[in-house]
């Protein structure tokens, strides 16, 4: 998708740091090429959500091509974790656990209302986790209830242009971050 | 039957029960002390043989609680409900009808789950869903702060 038709180009830029070693930057953007183009999800749905992921993988909006259709059972050999879905207080240390489990570099993007921040079911609900932010760190937030295949190809196209502008220091900032203790 | 019919066999089995005609199925509101027999006659007897419990549903209706049973006959092909309330809130037992319609087990489960209703010679009464620690979340004075946004 070109550059101009991204609606959110500030944040982008904001990501490019400037004035690192020519050597270095190379070695980045060769890394960080692989990485973008072969997101491997974790095949992870609850709800509703879930349909209109596997809808995103069907042939009318193919995510194939932009490397993503290898699904992976095994948390240990996915990279990113589409959250799509409702998460209640049962689900969430079983999502945790998954998310620590896998390895990384590993990217998380919330899909559709209830992982956003509750949905529907954020008033008068005695068990649903309001936002999959309380259990696991969101890297790109997809509106919708459900968002359409586009959408969340929209944001999974956004979550390729955060992972090209890392450098090893903010890769390395990025993974302290995540508290293990 | 009919739903006219249906009234007047319920009459037939006992009198003094409060029986509403008018909506989609005829209900029968049923006091307690003879639910089971009720509703055993319902399936036993001829002309009604009601073999298929579809829907057990617990209430809460503000003061009371109930339960509410639809009923359907794969025989006839008529239906009916039943409907069973309690104004005890503290310790509210309804007589169990697993033993009339083995589905009612798990339906049971459920309305003791989330409403608190204990059913009287209920097989396995436990919990389906939650565990020991939540209270009976879908009555209406159920109070949570920690999880619940109340509007």
């Amino acid at each position: 998708m070109k550059y101009e038709e991204f609606g959110d180009n500030e944040s982008l830029e904001l990501l490019r740091e400037s004035g690192s070693n020519v050597l270095l930057t190379t070695i980045d953007d060769v890394i960080n090429w692989g990485r973008k183009n072969s997101l491997w999800p974790l095949t992870f749905a609850t709800s509703c959500c879930g349909i209109e992921m596997m809808q995103t993988g069907a042939p009318r909006h193919d995510f194939a091509r932009f490397g993503m259709e290898v699904y992976r059972a095994s948390p240990r050999q996915a990279d990113v974790i589409v959250v799509a879905g409702t998460i209640v207080n049962k689900m969430a240390p079983i999502l945790k656990r998954l998310y620590d489990q896998m390895s990384e570099p590993k990217y998380v993007v919330a899909m559709g209302a209830c992982a956003i921040s509750g949905g529907p079911f954020f008033l008068n609900s005695y068990c649903v986790v309001k936002g999959v932010e309380h259990v696991i760190p969101v890297d790109v937030y997809v509106p919708g209830c459900p968002p359409r295949p586009e959408s969340l190809l929209y944001g999974m196209l956004q979550l390729q242009r955060m992972i090209e502008t890392q450098t090893m220091e903010s890769r390395k900032k990025r993974n302290a971050s995540h508290n293990y203790k | 039957m009919d739903n006219k019919q249906l009234e007047d066999f319920v009459k037939s089995i006992d009198q003094d029960l409060e029986i509403k005609t008018g909506k989609q199925f005829t209900e029968v509101s049923v006091p307690l002390s003879k639910l089971y027999s009720v509703a055993s006659q319902l399936r036993e007897k001829e002309e009604a043989q009601f073999d298929f419990l579809f829907n057990l549903s617990g209430v809460d209706y503000g003061h009371d609680l109930g339960v509410v049973y639809h009923l359907r006959s794969t025989v006839h092909g008529h239906s009916i409900v039943l409907k069973a309330r309690t104004s005890d809130r503290e310790n509210p037992q309804i007589d169990s009808v697993s033993g009339i319609w083995e589905t009612a087990n798990f339906h049971e489960r459920e309305v003791y789950d989330l409403l608190g209703i204990k059913f009287t010679n209920h097989p396995d009464l436990r919990r389906l869903f939650l565990d020991s620690s939540w209270g009976f979340p879908l009555r209406k004075d159920y109070v949570d702060d920690i999880n619940i946004v109340t509007k």
